[in-house]
C-alpha cells in the first residue's frame, strides 16, 4: 500500500465523517463550518487523484464562495429562527432508508464492475500540454469551448435572477 | 495506485450522505448543503473515472457541475432570503404555498 493510498482513505474518512456532521447538526452555521472542512479534504482527495486544478477549484469556488454566500444568508435569517426547525424521527428513518438502498445498488455495481482497477496515474493529456492546468485549458478553449460560452450565458442568468429575487419589493 | 472501486465507493457514499440530508432534514440551508455534497460526490466519480481512463475530459465536467452548483446556490438562497421575508421562517414543511 503507497503513501497515496493511505492518504486517500484518510482524507476520504475525514470527508466523509465531517459531511455526516453536516447533515446532522442542529445550528446550520455549525454544519456550514463542516461543509467547508469537507471540502477541504476533497480538495485533498482531488491532488492525489493528479488533478491539481480542481483542488484549486474547489478550494476557491466552494469553500471560499458558495459556502460563504450560505453564511451570509444564513446571518441575514435570525439566527434563533434558522436552528429552531422541528425534526421528526419517522422522516429521518425514510430518509436513511433510501439513501442506504441507493448506497447499497450503486456500491454493488462498483464492487461487481471496477474491482480491481486502479486509478492515480498522471493522465495521458496533460503530460501531452506540459501539466494539468494547461491540458484543462487547452482542452476547455477547443473542444468545450461551445459548454463554457453555455456556462457563462447561465451564471450571467443566475446572477440576474438572483438580483431580482433578493431585491426588497419597496425599492420597485 | 488508489483502487477505482474504492474512488467510487467513496463518491457513492458521499452522495448517500447528501441524499439523506436533503431528504430528512427540514431546515433549508441544510437541504441546499445536502444538494451540494451531491454534485460534489458527482465531481469524485468524475475524476476518479478521469484518473482511471487517462482522460482529461473527465476534469472539464467538474468545471460546469460547479459552476452550475455557484448559479444555483445563488438563485437557491435567493429565492430562501424572498420566502424569509414573507414567512419569517426557514422550515420546509411552512413552504406550501403552491401545495394544492
Amino acid at each position: 500500500m503507497g503513501s497515496a493510498q493511505v492518504f486517500f482513505y484518510i482524507f476520504a474518512g475525514l470527508s466523509l465523517l465531517f459531511s455526516l456532521l453536516v447533515v446532522t447538526r442542529r445550528n446550520p452555521v455549525h454544519s456550514a463550518i463542516c461543509l467547508i472542512i469537507t471540502f477541504f479534504f476533497m480538495a485533498g482527495v482531488f491532488v492525489l487523484l493528479k488533478a491539481e486544478l480542481l483542488a484549486a477549484v474547489q478550494v476557491l469556488v466552494y469553500a471560499g464562495g458558495v459556502v460563504g454566500l450560505m453564511l451570509y444568508v444564513i446571518m441575514l435569517v435570525k439566527a434563533d429562527e434558522a436552528s429552531q426547525v422541528k425534526q421528526s424521527l419517522g422522516q429521518m428513518v425514510v430518509a436513511a432508508f433510501v439513501a442506504l438502498l441507493l448506497f447499497l445498488q450503486l456500491g454493488a455495481v462498483a464492487y461487481i464492475y471496477f474491482s480491481g482497477k486502479g486509478a492515480g496515474a498522471a493522465v495521458a493529456e496533460a503530460i501531452r500540454y506540459g501539466g494539468n492546468t494547461e491540458g484543462i485549458g487547452a482542452l476547455l478553449y477547443t473542444k468545450y469551448l461551445f459548454p463554457f460560452e453555455v456556462a457563462s450565458v447561465l451564471l450571467l442568468a443566475a446572477m440576474v435572477g438572483a438580483i431580482v429575487l433578493a431585491k426588497n419589493r419597496l425599492e420597485r | 495506485m488508489i483502487p477505482l472501486s474504492h474512488i467510487l465507493i467513496y463518491s457513492f457514499l458521499m452522495f448517500a450522505i447528501g441524499l439523506f440530508g436533503a431528504l430528512a432534514r427540514r431546515n433549508v440551508f441544510i437541504v441546499l448543503m445536502g444538494i451540494e455534497l451531491m454534485l460534489n460526490a458527482v465531481n469524485i466519480a468524475f475524476v476518479g473515472f478521469s484518473s482511471h481512463l487517462g482522460n482529461i475530459a473527465g476534469q472539464i465536467m467538474p468545471i460546469f457541475v460547479i459552476t452550475v452548483a455557484a448559479g444555483e446556490a445563488a438563485v437557491g438562497l435567493a429565492i430562501v432570503v424572498a420566502i424569509f421575508r414573507n414567512r419569517l421562517t426557514v422550515n420546509i414543511d411552512s413552504f406550501n404555498l403552491l401545495k394544492w
